[in-house]
């Protein structure tokens, strides 16, 4: 309870505080302290649900159990080390003149807001309440992305407000039909909108208004996860506004709204099957998920700046974690989030590199970054092993979870594995093909101004490392009880 | 009386809903479309009354209030100050193909119709008729906000594709709870404050508030 009320108070007042004092000099510290803070509190509040089990507190308004304690830690975690990293990053955006004081105390102010959005809408156990917390994250975002006031960015923002208000709309359509299917089973009331009393009765929702309702959150949610064809604004909205943003955005958000359609599928499914019905939601999420990986491949090796193509490869990752939870199953689940842990891990550290590389040289067409090794080798060395796990070699962490998800599919659904396969191998292709000359040859970047975050790459990456090497025991077990709750 | 008359007016009212939101869709003046949006606002705020007085569900009056109050005095009283000092209160949008755009228009409004049929079959409110109708306005801003091309009318497009989700919540299920209500009118109030805002920096970047400017980010 206390851990609870911390992790959701302490982003809440670092806003407030930030909003006031934002432009000072020590602001960036003031920010990494509240986002430690918040992290400490996700820690407590996960070392709790393993000692004790899932937790409802606050009249059943919230309720954590193994599947968001996770992402809860996950989220904290990465925003945490972002915020170590936007130390520096926006402390040279600011010499350079891109970003003004009162655009840095927005940044700061708005980077916390993001984050407590994030938590009520892991936390919650409303419906409504995640649809006002997922909405609010939007508009938080949006006020980031434009953080530059270039008109490239103000555009980026612009399309990503229109695109995922109308895509959040839908979601709430279908979230009253979701209460309207649980109010003739439940009475009326805030009950009927709890997710753990929908999961309660699931079996006994009315199938046809169920799969309607998901529908609609699918089409909804489906836009912030950037799931084809409803994600023509990520790659706009990551490569327009400050990296450390591009890295949440990519890293917490997606996932945050993957978290939402995957408690949706739960009840919509289960309501499908105990009245004999195919299981819809996990077909549609499985189809939408591997058209995602296919096109947006498609999409990579066309790519000419850096933000850009890693936005394509997080549509790609995105696809690859919804078809894992559509196949479901304890083991595609499993994997499912495995993934999940990877991806968020692995590209937040790409991000962060990225943004290092793009500020030595001034640039982020690919083509006029090259030699990263040899001015910062820390840079260059992040940026290839970021890559070189994303990319699912081994022994990183990600190559774990995509074997997962591959034999999965080759068991369940072998027409979709060669598919899968062919989308991994061109990515691979695209990708490496492009990170390694900008690696290696020639330099043409140049000192920076404040020494770069470097730390939370590698801290990053090693734990995808630990993590594709050694898993230890009750961690699995941790993901295991996870994979049961989802299905 | 009251109880006779009462599911007819609703019904009236739903009618005029959607009579509002082909207006909207047709409407090229942005003053008429911010009236326009005031009014639907309006007839929302009676019908949620309404239904609250025939049904003795006493936290839709909260809703209608809220809706007065937000939808129908202080968001249009922003638009209204926003497009006199963006000085665009008198802009006329030349309108391509208005009759198509209705005739897909009368599409949605089938198909929404259709959507619905088998969910308020089920419902037993009052008001189940409506949902279909509430579906249809949904629709039908989504419609207005793609083929518009000026800023202020997309943004209008996105608060009357609010108010249609409400009125189908009023419909469907008799109004969301209470805090839910209150979260969506925070937030749509939040995103047109920070819509306002861009207006600005995108006339100051751009010199213009039409969005085919904001078309330069493409896949080549």
């Amino acid at each position: 309870m206390p851990e609870m009320l911390l992790l959701l108070l302490s982003p809440l007042a670092g806003a407030l505080v930030l909003i006031l004092c934002g432009h000072r000099n020590r602001a960036a510290e003031i920010n990494v302290l509240f986002s430690a803070v918040t992290f400490l509190a996700a820690a407590a509040l996960t070392a709790r649900i393993v000692a004790h089990g899932p937790l409802r507190v606050l009249h059943e308004q919230f309720f954590v159990d193994p599947l968001n304690v996770f992402l809860v830690a996950l989220t904290a975690f990465v925003g945490m080390t972002t915020a170590l990293f936007s130390r520096p990053y926006m402390r040279i955006e600011r010499d350079r003149g891109r970003v003004t004081p009162a655009g840095l105390r927005l940044y700061h102010s708005m980077f916390q807001l993001f984050s407590f959005t994030m938590l009520l809408v892991l936390t919650t156990n409303n419906l409504g309440i995640m649809w006002v917390a997922m909405e609010g994250a939007t508009l938080t975002t949006v006020v980031l992305v434009a953080l530059y006031r270039t008109p490239a960015s103000l555009e980026a923002a612009w399309k990503y407000f229109i695109l995922c208000g109308v895509g959040i709309a839908q979601a709430l359509f279908g979230t009253i039909l979701v209460y309207f299917a649980a109010e003739r089973v439940l009475g009326p009331g805030i009950g009927s909108l709890l997710w753990t009393h929908l999961d309660a009765v699931k079996g006994s929702l009315e199938p046809t208004v169920m799969s309607i309702a998901f529908v609609f959150l699918l089409v909804g949610y489906g836009t912030k996860v950037g799931l084809v064809p409803l994600h023509s604004w990520l790659p706009d909205a990551h490569a327009e506004g400050p990296t450390p943003v591009s890295a949440v955005l990519s890293g917490l958000l997606l996932n945050v709204a993957l978290y939402a359609l995957i408690r949706c599928k739960v009840i919509t499914d289960g309501s499908l099957i105990r009245s004999g019905g195919l299981p819809f939601a996990g077909s549609l999420l499985m189809g939408f998920g591997l058209l995602s990986v296919v096109v947006a491949v498609f999409f990579l090796s066309r790519q000419r700046d850096i933000k850009r193509m890693f936005a394509y490869s997080s549509i790609e990752h995105m696809g690859l974690m919804a078809f894992a939870f559509g196949m479901g199953g304890p083991v595609a689940s499993f994997a499912g989030l495995l993934h999940m842990t990877m991806h968020s891990l692995t590209k937040s550290a790409i991000f962060f590199s990225v943004g290092h590389a793009t500020q030595k040289t001034g640039t982020q067409v690919m083509e006029n970054i090259r030699g990263l090794m040899r001015v910062n080798p820390t840079v260059g060395w992040g940026l290839l092993l970021g890559t070189v796990a994303i990319l699912g070699m081994p022994p990183f962490g990600v190559f774990a979870s995509e074997f997962l998800i591959l034999t999965q599919a080759i068991a369940m659904h072998p027409w979709a594995a060669p598919i899968l396969l062919g989308a991994l191998g061109m990515a691979f292709a695209a990708i490496f093909g492009k990170v390694q000359p900008m690696v290696f040859g020639e330099t043409t970047a140049s000192r920076l101004p404040h020494s770069p975050a470097l730390a939370p790459v590698f801290a990053h990456l090693a734990i995808v490392l630990l993590l594709g090497l050694y898993m230890p025991r009750y961690l699995a077990l941790w993901y295991h009880q996870a994979a049961l709750l989802v299905g | 009386m009251l109880a006779h008359y009462g599911p007819q007016l609703i019904n009236l009212f739903a009618a005029i809903l959607l009579l509002l939101a082909f207006a909207m869709l047709s409407q090229r003046r942005i003053l008429s479309l911010i009236n326009l949006y005031a009014a639907q606002g309006f007839v929302l705020c009676l019908t949620t009354t309404l239904v609250a007085a025939l049904t003795g569900q006493h936290h839709l009056y909260g809703s209608a209030l809220l809706t007065l109050v937000l939808k129908v005095i202080f968001l249009p009283w922003i638009l209204h100050r926003l497009i006199r000092k963006l000085n665009v209160k008198w802009d006329v949008e030349t309108l391509i193909n208005i009759p198509a755009t209705m005739l897909v228009g009368i599409v949605l409004v089938v198909l929404a119709f259709n959507l619905a049929l088998p969910i308020s079959q089920l419902s037993g409110t009052v008001t189940r008729s409506t949902l279909g109708i509430a579906l249809a306005s949904v629709l039908l801003s989504f419609l207005m906000m793609i083929t518009r091309s000026k800023a202020i009318p997309q943004v209008i497009g996105f608060l009357a594709m609010e108010n249609g989700l409400f009125f189908a919540a009023t419909g469907a299920v008799y109004g969301m709870p209470m805090v839910v209500e209150l979260g969506i009118g925070l937030d749509v109030l939040i995103a047109a404050l920070i819509l306002g805002m861009f207006l600005f920096q995108i006339r100051e970047r751009f010199d213009s508030l039409d969005t085919r400017h904001l078309e330069r980010l493409k896949e080549h």
